[in-house]
């Protein structure tokens, strides 16, 4: 048996939420639209003469991803055609960008390692096919809502390590469109689509494979991490029966837990890309990249970075915290007003991640304040009290007390339990502890 | 008949009553019955009457225009005489077609051109060949030859063409017309049927320059719908009529080309006009128009693989086997210039030797203000001769094609008449980029002071 190492790059497709599409004034919002085919014109059906105007934002905010992602950007880029048949491509190609991404050679550190972006570039969507049955015949239908909404595609180096690293990378992509405020990234709908690129090389080896399985159409973080996993376990066992595993998409089946081919590329495919002549080329300068970089809002590095230095938050509970910017925003609320009523934003942290206490996203912060000042605050009950309650308990759980002097010491919290809840009071629970600890004895020694 | 009359001179006649709309379409009407074998028109405006009476206060006042097949017409079946195309009838109207409409234009009909604008014959249209109106033994040129002739039959009152390499000019030369090809991104190519993306550009082919001129002052000027479109402010084209061309330095391109030597006894004599009229004339050494074609072949092809990648049967009714002859052998060459492997000696090459040509015509206007030369090697040609060639068009477009690649403009005058075939010469008169103005004053003054146009000159119709 070898003992191989992954190697793994993504290329993630995200669709911009910009008002309008790529290259035509639609609405952008497939998703939302009521009926097919109502967000359409002359372009975006690729009707004869339609001709692409490229959208400003969209270009603007896939800058601000690569500036993002920590990218150099193409002062001089431009768009090219994609040509190849399909039934939801009505131009018969696809404008994309090949040799000129708008940006290049960034980075997204990740818990479990630094991964390279190689490009980030713009294009369009495609329309998108239902196959159904209409009048008891098989039918295909095309609806172009979705039709030229823009796309960013964001490519990495092979430097993915592990499954569970693809999937704190892909999160970590997530959480930075979302922070920008330039994408849904909702998986369920296609808004956000994850592709891996995956094979082994024996541990040591530093040459690239001389093959790859791409991985396609997985639409959550976990199928991916599931995916990639099981992609290693098979393609070694193909390499250690001596076979080099097939060039080919495969997608997740998870009734099944397993990878399964969806199709088999023979050949590389030849897009004949050539810059598409119907948009002018685009020339930025760097007073224009530094306007956008001074725009970027605060990204979560450096949220969590500051919520540390800030609120003494620990890297774990921060994590949880900034996966939705939303929740974000709202825990800092919270914390700021923490500190001007002294009470630790950690334990605040501490209180929300392990959910302690019953609050929505959105309550007021004085209303999550005063559940977590709760918390801690206990009435004032006596020991006599609380060892009467006990007592009761340990009479009426004999059994539990005989598990616990055989050593059984689980039982414990389930005494702790009923004791608070017969007190039907908020007791400090080392008081409690400590009282029961006492009976338990006592019990002992009458026997 | 009244159709006979210039697009200006209709409309002074029109403005002071002199003639109604209704004499006007019928006299119209009963000239397309006559010409009707000339097949000149794919599909007829049978509203034109109707939409002509609403026009009463527009800058047109409803006179006929002619719009090539490859412009998209709102409710008016659009094919760039392709089959393909058949029952195409578009929900949307080109910039230009309405820009036109809301100056008052009425669109009478759509004209027939080289199946998806792919030729300079005309011969290559699915509807039939259109006959030059001059001589119907022989051809009209094309691609727009459907417009020239219409002009040059009186069956509109002026025409809207488009051009790739040549395909206002060179049809306007065999049929006697003026053509102006203005510069790339002067004109809006929005709606109309794309051919090469690069190079496309519509204008007027029209009985005078002036009338030229007018045309282009409704059409021109920036589209937010078309990103080549240039924000560059249009002149008033009309005011560069009846201009001055004393002091002007014109160079004479392309005369030592072989094959040349009959045509260069009658065009030379003509261009003794320009000196009368204080123009300094001189020849001029220009890059060889030969690699111009060779540019424009595989750039053309390239971008025409691509463009017509939307027609694969899915919509539009009729699928690919309906592409013609001339269009399957462009989608292979440029599916071929393109390929991997293959683009950079092919496509990625023409496009460095069209940047030379920027070059080179940036020389020469560094010397020159104007460049003048014949727009077509030769008379118009006998009708089936497109069918032996297929290089036909880039020999035929071979002295216009280095200014098309390059984007710049030029229009197209009679400059010579054969009184035994009926048949004429065009000159070309070219200009730096955005200076259509200038090309107008000196095409204006050479047409005003010479026999050959039909319509100056009534005696030769």
């Amino acid at each position: 048996m070898t003992a191989y190492q992954l190697v793994c790059g993504m290329e993630v497709h995200a669709e911009l939420k910009t008002a309008s599409k790529m290259f035509c004034g639609c609405k952008n919002d497939p998703f939302h639209a009521a009926q097919p085919n109502i967000y359409t014109c002359p372009v975006c059906l690729g009707m004869p003469g339609g001709l692409p105007v490229a959208n400003k934002k969209a270009i603007e905010w896939t800058i601000k991803l690569g500036l993002a992602l920590n990218c150099k950007i193409h002062l001089f880029s431009h768009f090219d055609r994609k040509n190849y048949f399909y039934p939801d491509l009505p131009k018969g190609y696809q404008i994309s960008q090949y040799d000129q991404p708008l940006c290049y050679d960034g980075n997204l550190e990740t818990e479990y390692g630094t991964v390279r972006i190689r490009r980030i570039h713009l294009e369009e969507d495609t329309a998108k096919l239902q196959h159904k049955t209409v009048n008891g015949k098989q039918v295909s239908l095309i609806d172009f809502n979705r039709s030229s909404v823009p796309l960013v595609e964001v490519v990495t180096e092979p430097d993915i390590i592990s499954p569970v690293h693809a999937k704190a990378y892909c999160k970590s992509l997530r959480q930075i469109l979302r922070f920008l405020d330039i994408a849904d990234c909702d998986m369920e709908q296609g808004g956000m689509r994850l592709e891996a690129n995956v094979s082994l090389r024996s541990a040591g080896q530093t040459e690239l494979p001389s093959y790859k399985t791409e991985l396609k159409n997985i639409n959550s973080f976990r199928f991916m991490e599931k995916a990639v996993a099981y992609e290693m376990e098979r393609q070694a066992h193909e390499l250690d029966t001596g076979q080099t595993p097939i060039q080919e998409t495969r997608g997740w089946n998870d009734a099944k837990g397993e990878t399964f081919s969806q199709r088999v590329k023979e050949d590389a495919e030849d897009y004949r890309y050539f810059p598409d002549p119907d948009l002018p080329p685009l020339h930025f300068t760097e007073e224009d990249i530094n306007k956008i970089d001074s725009e970027l809002p605060e990204l979560p590095a450096q949220l969590k970075a500051r919520w540390r230095t800030a609120y003494d938050i620990e890297p774990k509970y921060a994590e949880v915290l900034t996966e939705e910017k939303e929740t974000a925003e709202w825990v800092e609320h919270i914390f700021a007003l923490a500190k001007t009523q002294h009470v630790l934003p950690a334990t605040v942290a501490n209180a929300l991640v392990n959910k302690k206490i019953a609050v929505q996203i959105g309550d007021a912060p004085s209303t999550v304040l005063a559940a977590v000042v709760q918390l801690s605050q206990t009435d004032d009950v006596s020991d006599a009290q609380i060892s009467e309650v006990v007592q009761i308990v340990l009479a009426e759980n004999p059994a539990l007390v005989e598990q616990y002097m055989a050593g059984k010491t689980q039982v414990f919290g389930f005494l702790m339990g009923q004791t608070q809840k017969k007190l039907g009071k908020k007791v400090n629970p080392q008081q409690v502890r400590a009282m029961i600890e006492i009976q338990l004895q006592l019990y002992n020694h009458k026997k | 008949m009244l159709n006979s009359l210039t697009l200006t001179d209709t409309l002074q006649k029109l403005k002071n009553k002199e003639l109604s709309i209704a004499e006007l379409y019928a006299d119209l009407r009963a000239s397309l019955k006559v010409h009707a074998d000339l097949n000149v028109y794919v599909t007829l405006n049978e509203q034109m009457e109707n939409d002509a009476e609403q026009q009463a206060n527009t800058p047109f006042l409803g006179v006929p225009i002619a719009v090539k097949d490859n412009f998209c017409t709102q409710n008016l079946r659009t094919t760039a005489s392709s089959t393909v195309l058949d029952n195409f009838i578009p929900q949307f109207d080109s910039t230009v077609t309405k820009r036109l409409k809301k100056a008052g234009g009425v669109i009478i009909g759509k004209t027939n051109l080289d199946a998806w604008a792919h030729g300079s014959s005309t011969e290559t249209s699915q509807y039939g060949r259109t006959l030059n109106p001059r001589n119907p033994e022989h051809l009209p040129g094309g691609s727009s030859g459907g417009s020239a002739a219409a002009v040059a039959a009186d069956l509109c009152i002026a025409a809207l063409g488009s051009e790739t390499a040549g395909s206002i000019r060179q049809p306007s030369a065999w049929c006697g017309t003026v053509g102006l090809k203005p510069t790339y991104g002067r004109v809006s190519r929005y709606g109309v049927v794309s051919m090469a993306s690069s190079t496309d550009c519509p204008g007027p082919i029209t009985k005078t320059v002036e009338d030229a001129a007018l045309l282009l002052n409704h059409i021109a000027g920036n589209d937010p719908y078309d990103a080549t479109s240039s924000p560059t402010p249009i002149d008033d084209y009309t005011a560069a009529v009846g201009a001055s061309i004393k002091g002007l330095k014109i160079g004479v391109i392309y005369m030592d080309i072989e094959g040349l030597a009959t045509l260069k006894g009658l065009f030379e004599p003509q261009l003794k006009v320009f000196e009368e009229l204080g123009a300094h004339v001189e020849y001029a050494q220009a890059m060889d128009p030969h690699q111009a074609v060779g540019v424009y072949t595989v750039v053309q092809r390239s971008e025409v693989s691509s463009n017509l990648a939307r027609y694969d049967g899915i919509r539009y009714g009729n699928d690919r086997s309906f592409f013609g002859t001339e269009a399957k052998r462009r989608i292979m060459l440029g599916t071929y210039t393109l390929s991997k492997g293959y683009a950079d000696q092919y496509y990625l090459l023409a496009q460095k030797v069209r940047t030379l040509f920027i070059e080179d015509y940036k020389r020469l206007f560094r010397t020159y203000d104007v460049l003048v030369s014949l727009t077509s090697p030769g008379f118009a040609k006998k009708i089936g001769a497109s069918e032996a060639s297929a290089m036909f068009g880039e020999l035929e477009d071979m002295l216009i094609e280095p200014s098309s690649i390059t984007g710049l403009p030029g229009i197209n005058v009679p400059c010579y008449h054969d009184s035994t075939t009926n048949l004429y010469l065009g000159m070309n008169i070219m200009t730096p980029m955005w200076h259509e103005s200038r090309a107008i004053s000196v095409a204006d003054a050479f047409e005003k002071h010479t026999p050959w146009n039909a319509w100056r000159n009534r005696k030769r119709v």
